[in-house]
């Protein structure tokens, strides 16, 4: 037919790719020598080696994806590295304003972290040569996640503000919740990709809507109670809310039915004011999202009012990077960092940070749309829609959209935990993407689904 | 699976949205607000961190900011403290803003209010550090260290207003405190300074002449009484009034007695002019009566009771009880019974007298001067309500000199200038030596000044005090000093 279209070599995206990262480090560095100067009226010394630390991990990164996964989403990985960036230059601000410099403060930890990741993501990229070999890996996924999400439950765990979800060894503290987010969308695209017709034709209508049957359900709804419970008694309803928005999304996906949500979200009312009626920690955390500046309020919960005066003190603008006083929040570099991001970049840079979301997750989606098989599908909708719930869940709990939540901002707050996970989901999704980019090596135009077909595919 | 993946974008587009949205409320819609909640530390060290605005008296600080080397960067000097004490007020820290100005116009110093917002824009442009507006006021150190001295260590509290344009000359509140102690860096000494006079049964922080547990006004009421008797039509200063010794009321067992237990004249009956003059009680209880209760109020409204003013400082409302049985309208025709008033709405009413009816809104803010010191705001002087017309306005001039002439009122007199003015005494409580009262204005025929003094308990003088002996000469220095 078209045979000269193939020889054309599509656009792979990498220079594309190479220039937003450098674009991406000139902000940083930039972001960096800001925070300086404000403190000290001085570019830092080791502005180009602490810079070039990041680079370098960046470069990586890139260059393995050349190799590797030539065709994966360019835009991608210079988020990401904008993401981590920014972050890196909040909590080393932080470090200073706290009087620590750059090698005994937590910058330097989370700049450790991030290069951890990095190599994990690195040894999934080039081990991991196709997303469908997890497919092979779904009930021990299904299994593991459970396990993780138990273990601070065990002698190993430990409890920090009341929420269990650490374990310890030595000094070394980790929260297995993490890792269990990337196991249970494994868990769930294999399972419903095998299941998903069973669950979207068989059944009973109620009230027009079709219910499946329970011995479809069985496994799902076992993976998911245990994990709740286990997450309510580790009073941990950030991770609770994120496997079960998960676990729904993904089941609409995989069935198309909107029963799904109608039940998910029923489940959800249940759940919420059973929780609601038992749990103090819960109550209290209501009393906050609603009467935030009230006098209990304050009592209870002092750091979110704290964390809206200084999103309040930034306005439009920002007081700029280390001229506010991010400092007066508490955990202004993990829990809150957004709130001290918004008081020095201002809505400017709140609505820039946003965005950078808003964009990883579409490049994430655009690539389960561009995928041929339902696994990969169900997969890479997962992993992004992990983060966005993330996303909202934080900025909309410093922000009063939704109670206040324990979850970490994605690559921005500090946390060695967050950053592993997110750089492997990050390394998943590069993988995905590449897939769904390669051309078909017979081409053949039908079979292509380009993002704005207008053919409804199944 | 791609249309459920795009409805989902849908969903993650929304969701992203409500977060856009709730965080351009809190940082722009809503900032204000939440800048301005109480206890919002950052808000506080803002404020500290950049120059606040001083505070003037004809182009000399009273209130200054001083570069300090802590973390505060500014600290606050009051360099009379006792003197100005209620017209400054303070900026503490811990407490925040108080009393005087730097309480009541803090957006103004703090640099915070709409009106400089063009000044800031400007400053921002030219590269200025930002800085509060500076605040000149209407003060006059000379007339404001008179009244000081006069009142001495009395409790009480003396005003003087220039009556053409209702400029505050003077404004003295005792007992009264030093704010250098409450701006103080050092938390400890804050501390102590504001238990301290938090704690003080005299109340210093009070201003009373704005505010506080206002005063009885006693007989300096019966201006009030005369000008409703007056502007009523029926009585001009020759009617003739009953003025026994003791009055009679109706539906009790008790009368209105004359001070000394004298009738006011012969046959018991005395002219309007005179009852002013020796300041008559029968023949005012009288008038009370036959006024009601109605009239005296709206007349008193006229004159500003019952208005929410600011000076930029609230000044709380002097009140008259509704509803009045005629014993309670002739208590309230002599001042007693529930009426309260502030010393500043006193010196409103010897204003209006002076200033042919014509109230002026009372202020204290002469001009707001930018950051480079260009005048942003300047008040104009502006009329709060006509009291009375000119012709009783003269009337009542020439009542209330007779009194400093040869009336209740003689302390008062200023050498050389003729006053007008009327004296009170003013019960408020059993056993408790009553309040002496003084307010009027000078000159008569060309009025600049206009005062009220009050002295609590009698002051010095104690049970043996009379209006016109105690706070007489307090009024009589004071506008001394306004004349020169």
């Amino acid at each position: 037919m078209s045979r000269a279209i193939t020889t054309i070599t599509p656009s792979r995206g990498r220079n594309i790719e190479l220039l937003l990262i450098t674009l991406a480090l000139g902000v940083v560095v930039i972001a960096y020598a800001n925070v300086t100067v404000a403190q000290d009226g001085e570019i830092p010394p080791d502005l180009l080696g602490h810079a070039g630390v990041l680079g370098l991990i960046a470069l990586g990164v890139h260059l393995v994806l050349r190799w590797r996964a030539s065709f994966a989403d360019p835009i991608i990985l210079p988020i990401v590295t904008l993401l981590n960036g920014i972050g890196l230059v909040m909590i080393h601000r932080l470090d200073l304003a706290a009087g620590n410099d750059f090698t005994s403060g937590l910058a330097s930890r989370q700049v450790l972290w991030t290069a951890l990741g990095v190599v994990i993501a690195l040894v999934v990229l080039v081990t991991l040569r196709d997303h469908r070999t997890l497919r092979g890996l779904t009930y021990t996924s299904g299994l593991l996640a459970l396990v993780f999400i138990a273990l601070p439950l065990t002698p190993f765990g430990h409890e920090v503000y009341g929420a269990r979800i650490w374990i310890k060894l030595g000094s070394f503290t980790f929260q297995p919740a993490e890792v269990a987010k990337i196991l249970l969308a494994i868990f769930f695209a294999g399972y419903l990709v095998q299941t998903r017709d069973m669950l979207a034709l068989a059944g009973r209508k109620i009230m027009g809507i079709s219910f499946p049957r329970a011995r479809d359900l069985g496994p799902l709804l076992i993976a998911c109670v245990a994990a709740a419970l286990v997450l309510v008694l580790e009073n941990d309803f950030g991770t609770t809310l994120l496997v079960f928005g998960l676990f729904v999304a993904m089941l609409y996906v995989a069935t198309e039915r909107i029963s799904w949500i109608v039940l998910g979200l029923g489940f959800a009312a249940i759940g919420a004011l059973i929780a609601y009626q038992f749990a103090s920690h819960i109550q209290t955390r209501i009393l906050c999202w609603t009467d935030t500046f009230s006098q209990a309020g304050a009592e209870q919960c002092g750091q979110l009012a704290t964390g809206i005066m200084g999103m309040a003190a930034g306005g439009v603008s920002g007081t700029g990077l280390g001229r506010g006083r991010p400092w007066m929040t508490p955990l202004p570099e993990s829990d809150f960092i957004f709130t001290s991001l918004a008081e020095e970049l201002g809505l400017i840079g709140v609505f820039a940070i946003i965005m950078l979301y808003a964009l990883l997750i579409e490049r994430g989606l655009r690539s389960a749309i561009g995928l041929r098989d339902g696994f990969g599908k169900l997969l890479a909708t997962g992993l992004t829609f992990v983060l966005a719930i993330q996303v909202f869940v934080v900025i909309g709990g410093v922000t009063r959209v939704i109670p206040l939540t324990g979850l970490t901002l994605p690559f921005v707050a500090y946390g060695g935990s967050s950053l592993l996970t997110n750089w492997t989901l990050i390394a998943i999704l590069l993988r995905i993407s590449d897939h769904a980019r390669r051309p078909e090596p017979e081409f053949d135009p039908a079979s292509m689904d380009a993002p704005t077909q207008v053919v409804k595919t199944r | 699976m791609n249309q459920p993946i795009r409805r989902l974008s849908m969903l993650v587009a929304l969701m992203f949205v409500s977060i856009l949205a709730s965080s351009t409320w809190i940082q722009v819609l809503g900032a204000q607000d939440i800048n301005n909640a109480d206890g919002n530390r950052r808000t506080q060290l803002e404020n500290y961190a950049r120059e606040r605005g001083q505070i003037l008296l004809g182009g000399r600080p009273i209130a200054t900011s001083e570069p300090s080397h802590d973390d505060l960067q500014w600290q606050r000097v009051y360099t009379q403290p006792e003197l100005y004490s209620h017209v400054t007020g303070y900026y503490s820290f811990t407490y925040g803003p108080g009393g005087g100005v730097e309480g009541a116009a803090d957006g103004l110093l703090s640099g915070r209010d709409d009106r400089l917002f063009y000044d800031r824009i400007t400053g921002t442009i030219a590269g200025r550090t930002p800085k509060g507006a500076s605040l000149e006021l209407t003060v006059r150190p000379k007339v404001q260290q008179a009244a000081e001295q006069a009142l001495g260590d009395q409790r009480g509290a003396v005003v003087a207003l220039d009556p053409r344009t209702g400029a505050i000359l003077a404004m003295v509140s005792h007992p009264n405190f030093d704010p250098n102690a409450l701006v103080s860096h050092d938390a400890n000494v804050e501390k102590e300074a504001w238990e301290r006079l938090n704690s003080d049964p005299a109340r210093p922080l009070v201003n009373r002449a704005i505010g506080g547990n206002l005063y009885p006004p006693g007989s300096v009421f019966k201006i009030v009484t005369a000008a409703a008797a007056l502007e009523d039509g029926e009585w001009d200063p020759e009617s003739t009034l009953p003025g026994p010794a003791i009055l009679d009321l109706p539906q009790t067992d008790v009368g209105l007695p004359n001070h000394g237990g004298q009738p006011c004249g012969p046959n018991d009956e005395v002219s309007l002019e005179i009852a002013v003059q020796n300041s008559c009680n029968t023949a005012f209880g009288w008038l009370g009566m036959e006024l009601g209760g109605k009239k005296i109020r709206e007349q008193a409204s006229k004159f500003g009771f019952g208005d929410d003013l600011q000076i930029p400082m609230d000044v709380t409302p002097s009140s008259i009880p509704k509803d009045l049985s005629p014993p309670q309208e002739a208590q309230v025709g002599i001042g007693q019974y529930d009426v309260r008033v502030t010393p500043l709405q006193v010196a409103m009413v010897s204003a209006a007298v002076a200033n042919d009816g014509d109230v002026m809104r009372p202020y204290m803010i002469e001009s707001v001067l930018g950051s480079d010191l260009s005048t942003i705001d300047e008040t104009k002087p502006e009329k709060l309500s006509e009291a009375m017309d000119a012709e009783t306005s003269d009337q009542l001039t020439r009542m209330m000199e007779l009194v400093v002439t040869n009336g209740t009122g003689t302390p008062a007199a200023v050498p050389g200038v003729s006053v007008a003015g009327k004296t009170g005494t003013a019960e408020h409580a059993p056993d408790a030596a009553p309040h002496a009262w003084f307010t009027g204005f000078a000159p008569a025929d060309n009025p600049e000044v206009a005062v009220a003094v009050v002295v609590e308990d009698g002051g010095r003088a104690g049970s043996e005090a009379f209006g016109g002996s105690v706070a007489g000469p307090i009024s009589s220095a004071v506008m001394k000093a306004a004349l020169e």
